[in-house]
């Protein structure tokens, strides 16, 4: 009887072991066969930035909001839920967009003119320094600030965190406030933060990010600071530009010609 | 002794059941919650920490306060606390319980918890503060539990409890001054941005932790054959007395930094809080009141340290808790949120469904403070018969 339950205990064991090893090798050979050659007409930076020139942007235009928001399924909530809304870029005035008001006597024109807000895609980020997950991270190769909406677990840090209120939290199911749904991007759940990811996804197969691409004007321009070349260097070479919140250390890379 | 927590007299049992009836509320209102996300709350685009959070910081200041019972009684033997040190101890046990409820409520994917650890990721203090508080957590259990199992047995404690009663120390003062970095260390948040915010926590909590414990020893002498001895009390109410002064000053070194230098980013908060911004003062009642309740505090219970009376004493407790409860609970979170980093003006009021939740949560804690409190009274019933 003794002998009998010895082996049976050696047998589940095995069995045990040989249950938790045969997914990590199946999974193991999976990882090696699966190998991805990045696209060849990828666009490649190192420090992409954009330069916003605030005097092209036309008053009741919305195209750049409205191709992000589309390309990237960002829900449209009703009029009664606007304080749980979501925005990946959206206009602000210039009082809120710069609240420390580094320009005085701000030319009129530009007193109620929208001015482009987005996530600064920063240097240093205070989000990915607060996420205690890494589920919002700066991706090495190229400074873009990215999340993992899987991982996420949608504690909000990284929206006490943010000096720019560039991070929407899906207060409510987002599906439901989508009208058309755009296959090639993913759609999120309740309960995960958002924002604007630079358009990692367009920039992946050579496109500049929607928001760049849609507007007539011209006045969103996208492009490599690395690059002394770069249309974005090449502008500020010329003028000058004002940042967001500069002070704060965080280094935005959103430049605002006025 | 677990036993001792089961049975009891009918009281005992109403007052269960009427806990079990508000957790049993508050579950059906986070079902809602889970269900339709947490937009069933107030909380929105810019204000996107509420009750749960702010709660969660007003206990653990509670839950570290009873170091303001094991330090005077393990390190300077003050005897007098021989008696109550175990509920401080016990108090710790659900109020750490219930703030980590309250984290877990306010996640918008509890199932993803456990991406906390992992992925562990040590430059983000939330990370820390779980860590911190599971630890002391832990602290007490061991260490409330071995104390009063020894007590019963009339024994000394093992030699092993020392060095973790003598960690429980220091790290009582580091769950809260690591919850203070939750906030202190963000850039663009002008209200929190301030090196006084950990000093401030701690005053609050060790004003608020034991008028508390001064209010629960005096409901357990009245209802129970225990006396926690009037000695106690009144050593309790000194910390009460210090704890509260400390707190109000620095609260005005706070207020005179940021009205002095006049910085807009960091006086909109306070303006916002105390005189209302852009037609904007749903909280401006609620932080007078605050104000002036801690205030009054200090004055009765300068008076009842001269000619001490337990009435006197009550009084102020109830001062102290709910200026501290106000200036932690509603004001903290209201005042760093708005105005938003832009300057937009979003008010923040809480919903049912969220004031049922944080209910239904005080109602868990409170369940398992009774259920130690009684063990830890019958055990001291027991000797004494």
């Amino acid at each position: 009887m003794e002998g009998s339950r010895r082996n049976f205990l050696k047998l589940a064991g095995l069995s045990v072991l040989g249950l938790g090893a045969a997914p990590a090798l199946t999974s193991a050979s999976k990882a090696a066969a699966q190998t991805f050659d990045a696209n060849p007409q990828a666009l490649t930076g190192t420090h992409w930035a954009m330069v916003v020139d605030v005097s092209k942007c036309q008053d009741d235009c919305q195209d750049c909001i409205n191709a992000c928001h589309q390309g990237h399924n960002v829900p449209a909530l009703p009029p009664d839920k606007q304080k749980n809304e979501i925005k990946w870029i959206w206009h602000e005035e210039f009082e809120n967009a710069f609240p420390e008001k580094p320009i005085g006597y701000l030319p009129e024109k530009f007193h109620h003119k929208p001015f482009e807000v987005l996530c600064n895609h920063c240097d240093s980020p205070p989000c990915v320094r607060v996420c205690p997950t890494k589920a919002t991270f700066k991706r090495k190769s190229d400074g873009i600030v990215l999340m993992d909406f899987h991982r996420c677990i949608g504690c909000r840090f990284c929206m006490a965190a943010c000096p720019y209120g560039s991070r929407s939290f899906n207060w409510f199911e987002p599906r439901l406030y989508l009208d058309k749904t755009n296959p090639t991007y993913p759609t999120r759940t309740k309960g995960v933060v958002e924002k604007c990811n630079f358009c990692a996804e367009q920039l992946a197969v050579g496109n500049l990010p929607l928001c760049v691409r849609a507007c007539k004007q011209g006045a969103l321009v996208f492009g490599d600071l690395d690059d002394p070349n770069s249309d974005v260097r090449k502008i500020l070479n010329e003028k000058s530009a004002i940042r967001r919140k500069a002070e704060l250390g965080t280094g935005p890379n959103i430049f605002y010609v006025i | 002794m677990l036993e001792k927590a089961i049975f009891g007299s009918k009281k005992f049992y109403a007052w269960m059941t009427f806990l079990g009836l508000l957790i049993g509320i508050g579950m059906v209102a986070y079902l809602y919650q889970l269900y339709y996300g947490l937009g069933t709350t107030g909380m929105s685009r810019d204000v996107s920490w509420g009750l749960y959070i702010a709660q969660l910081t007003f206990l653990v200041g509670v839950a570290a306060s009873a170091v303001m019972l094991v330090m005077p009684y393990y390190l300077h033997h003050y005897k007098d606390f021989g008696r109550i040190v175990i509920l401080g101890e016990f108090l710790a046990i659900p109020t750490l319980i219930m703030c980590m409820t309250f984290v877990l409520v306010d996640l918008g994917k509890p199932f993803r918890l456990l991406n906390i650890f992992r992925y562990p990721t040590p430059n983000s203090i939330l990370f820390w503060d779980v860590m911190v508080l599971q630890g002391y957590l832990i602290l007490n259990l061991i260490i409330g539990w071995i104390t009063l199992q020894s007590e019963r047995q009339s024994v000394a404690p093992p030699r092993w409890v020392r060095p973790l009663i003598y960690l429980s120390i220091p790290w009582a003062v580091s769950i809260h001054t690591v919850t203070a970095f939750l906030y202190a260390g963000l850039p663009g948040r002008g209200y929190w941005l301030t090196a006084i915010m950990a000093p401030r926590f701690l005053s609050s909590a060790f004003a608020a932790g034991p008028s508390l414990l001064i209010i629960l020893a005096m409901f357990v002498r009245r209802f129970t054959n225990f006396d926690p001895g009037a000695r106690a009390i009144q050593t309790l109410a000194k910390i009460v007395t210090y704890a509260i002064i400390i707190n109000i000053f620095f609260f005005f070194l706070e207020v005179f930094t940021v009205f002095y230098s006049g910085i807009p980013s960091h006086m909109l908060h306070f303006q916002y809080l105390f005189f209302g911004l852009h037609g904007h003062g749903a909280y401006i009642p609620f932080m007078w009141a605050s104000l002036l309740m801690g205030l009054a505090a200090v004055v009765v219970l300068l008076y009842q340290n001269v000619r001490p009376n337990e009435k006197v004493l009550v009084v102020g407790c109830i001062l102290v808790f709910l200026a501290t409860w106000i200036d932690k609970g509603l004001g903290m979170m209201n005042g760093g949120f708005v105005p938003s980093p832009l300057e937009h003006v979003t008010e923040y009021i809480p919903t049912l469904p969220e004031i049922l939740i944080a209910i239904g949560i005080y109602a868990v804690g409170f369940t398992i403070l009774t259920a130690l409190y009684k063990i830890a009274i019958s055990v001291k019933e027991e000797l004494r018969a």
